[in-house]
């Protein structure tokens, strides 16, 4: 009983950061229908610029906010210098822009920073909380909390607030939104700048467990995106929910079944899955009029 | 007619220029930039500071030594074309590098077929075994990681232990060469573990090995950051089973980043590691010492086992020149052959017609991590 707890929290733990990456997309794609290949690198971003900035002497909290705030520009950057340019551009070759804009700031990241694996020290200590037996870290308690702040807001926004409407108007149909008054390059430059911030978060809340370096952002990329596919693109409970399960099978079935497989058997279900709901578990259908 | 004069008369230019030339030249392709650049980059600047200190020395053979080096980013396709760069159009004597076990596999088979001596500075053991007659290495083996760890476990008794890998070239690699060697030791592997090179927690599979009766200790066979989260997980939960981790991680940074939990954990390391804890009377004092500090003065960054390597094979190399008394390809081959006694960062090497690596158990230290540093286990 005590292992099924153990391997529980460790996917709660697991797949909060991987619900975190995925929260991530969501805005980008709500916006423009763009899945933003250069996510991942946002989130090393975070956790590097916070390693960074700490370690020339800035108090953590202070560094992990200047972190936040780098990475949303450099998200305004991407979306004005690279993005913006192209626009009109089919949406294939616009996620092939973020493909090379991941290219280029992971270069980037190597040259500026270096290519060492660092970490900070984690927010509430490195004693573990002992559950009936079995143990979490505090940071893993901090990353759960992060993930499911980042979902109530993101879920406000799109719903509540007249802005995330008009960020939904804008990937609906982008010249109808322009019709009824909404700025849509600023929409666009806003998804960018908060989809960022977001992902920079995810780093500077998962670099005390995961480790950071420059290289970090491919691997969560991919798993925060397919876990944004299992839940449904764009959608930030679809986010939530596909992070978690996510990290609780590969958690279980390294457990139960072999730790050879875990990555297999995620991969698996995500597939049963798609082939049963295409649009995912919380996707919306796709409804056009012809 | 007249094209031939012409051909003619350049060939004699050429003919006559090159004696002003009269440098010895050494080849290197190494993995400078890409992701072998942890390896590549320490090694290139090693090249190029020993080439200097050895031509302000005087060089050898009352020649000086001209160093031409090529960066391969760690790509196998490149390292064969820049060794075969090296042979044809820059005439090199030998040729040093590979940091990748890829890269050197490419130019393994380029200089068999121009008969150049290759001293590559990369692990696997298939580099030389079966032994190749113009293919030597400096760098130890996985297989010799294993061995020195289980020499450890074997003397404090542990015979069942709990292994736990990395899936990526380096655990796959390591794993495999001490699943070889293990039943030499007379120890058994109750339970075999694996995580991906990037999972953020191996907690499960830990659970495992604890919840497994009879295991008196953990191998974790990893590179990069894995080796640490395993650390502070094996922290997290608690185990009281004595961890051993591999030579993959035996830096500074792998203490930093692997925590207090880390205290304890023995792996095997070089004497580089451990400069500061050698003793003046050990065989590899004079050596480490003065490459670190003159590595160190000259770069500003620590020294590195990587470094070592290349290190090793430059100053094996000029040594094996001398011995020659000829700076030509053949003589050096068999000169690097009959090397007996030579002094590395590394170790203490002794070639033959059979061994082309000529390292033994004594170019590791069994390491202890007490108090945040490194100390030497026993």
């Amino acid at each position: 009983m005590t292992e099924l707890l153990q391997y529980v929290l460790s996917g709660l733990t697991v797949g909060a950061v991987y619900a975190l990456v995925a929260l991530g997309f969501t805005i980008i794609y709500n916006a423009s229908n763009v899945v933003n290949f250069a996510q991942g690198e946002f989130v090393m971003l975070g956790g590097m610029i916070t390693f960074f900035a700490w370690q020339a002497g800035l108090p953590l909290p202070l560094a992990a906010a200047l972190a936040i705030l780098a990475a949303a520009a450099v998200g305004v950057a991407l979306n004005k210098l690279a993005v913006e340019r192209a626009r009109g551009a089919p949406v294939v070759s616009l996620i092939i822009i973020t493909i090379g804009a991941s290219i280029f700031l992971r270069g980037g990241a190597q040259l500026v920073f270096d290519k060492q694996l660092h970490r900070f020290p984690a927010f509430s200590g490195d004693e573990p909380l002992v559950i009936g037996g079995a143990t979490i870290l505090p940071q893993g308690l901090w990353v759960v909390a992060g993930a499911a702040t980042v979902f109530a807001l993101l879920y406000l926004f799109f719903t509540r607030t007249l802005t995330g409407k008009a960020i939904l108007a804008t990937a609906n149909n982008r010249v109808a939104a322009r019709l009824v008054g909404i700025n849509t390059d600023y929409m666009m430059t806003l998804s960018f700048a908060l989809s960022a911030a977001i992902g920079a978060l995810a780093g500077v809340l998962m670099t005390p467990i995961t480790l950071t370096s420059y290289d970090l952002g491919v691997a969560y990329a991919l798993k925060g995106f397919a876990a944004a596919m299992l839940g449904g693109m764009g959608v930030p409970a679809g986010a939530l929910v596909g992070g978690l399960m996510l990290g609780l099978i590969e958690a279980i079935t390294a457990g139960y079944v072999s730790s050879v497989y875990k990555d297999a058997v995620a991969f698996i279900v995500i597939l049963a899955v798609l082939f049963a709901m295409p649009q995912g578990l919380f996707g919306r259908k796709s409804t056009d009029r012809v | 007619m007249n094209f031939a004069l012409r051909t003619a008369a350049a060939v004699l230019l050429l003919g006559a220029a090159s004696p002003a030339l009269a440098d010895i030249k050494i080849g290197a392709t190494v993995s400078e930039t890409g992701p072998a650049s942890s390896l590549g980059d320490p090694e290139a600047k090693t090249l190029r500071m020993l080439v200097e200190e050895i031509n302000a020395a005087g060089g050898v053979l009352g020649e000086k030594i001209e160093l031409v080096a090529y960066d391969d980013a760690g790509d196998p396709n490149k390292a064969r074309t820049f060794a075969t760069r090296l042979i044809e159009d820059d005439e090199v004597v030998a040729i040093i590098g590979g940091s990748t076990t890829g890269t050197t596999m490419s130019i393994m088979q380029v200089v068999a077929d121009a008969e150049i001596p290759f001293i590559s500075l990369a692990g696997a053991i298939e580099i030389v075994d079966p032994v190749q007659q113009w293919t030597f290495k400096t760098p130890h083996t996985d297989r010799m990681a294993c061995a020195k760890i289980f020499e450890n476990m074997k003397a404090a008794g542990v015979t069942k232990i709990g292994m736990i890998s990395g899936s990526d070239g380096f655990g796959a690699s390591m794993h495999k060469q001490c699943l070889q060697i293990i039943g030499d030791y007379g120890i058994e592997v109750l339970i075999d573990e694996t995580y991906g090179p990037n999972d953020a927690d191996m907690t499960p599979q830990l659970t495992n090995i604890r919840g497994k009766e009879g295991v008196q200790a953990i191998l974790n066979a990893g590179f990069g950051q894995g080796p640490a989260i395993v650390t502070r997980n094996y922290g997290q939960l608690g185990i009281k089973t004595p961890l051993y981790q591999s030579h993959g991680v035996a830096s500074k940074a792998f203490i930093e980043l692997a925590g207090p939990a880390s205290n304890g954990v023995k792996l095997p390391g070089t004497a580089i590691l451990v400069a500061n804890l050698l003793k003046q009377d050990d065989p590899q004092y004079a050596v480490v010492s003065a490459y670190k500090k003159a590595y160190e003065e000259k770069t500003g960054s620590p020294a590195s086992t990587f470094g070592g390597y290349a290190h090793d094979a430059l100053r094996l190399l000029v040594d094996s020149i001398g011995r020659a008394g000829k700076a030509e390809p053949a003589a050096i081959r068999d000169a690097i052959e009959q090397t007996k006694g030579f002094v590395g960062v590394t170790g203490v090497v002794n070639m033959s017609a059979t061994d082309h690596l000529g390292l033994d158990l004594t170019a590791f230290r069994m390491l202890e991590i007490k108090d945040g540093d490194w100390a030497l286990a026993q």
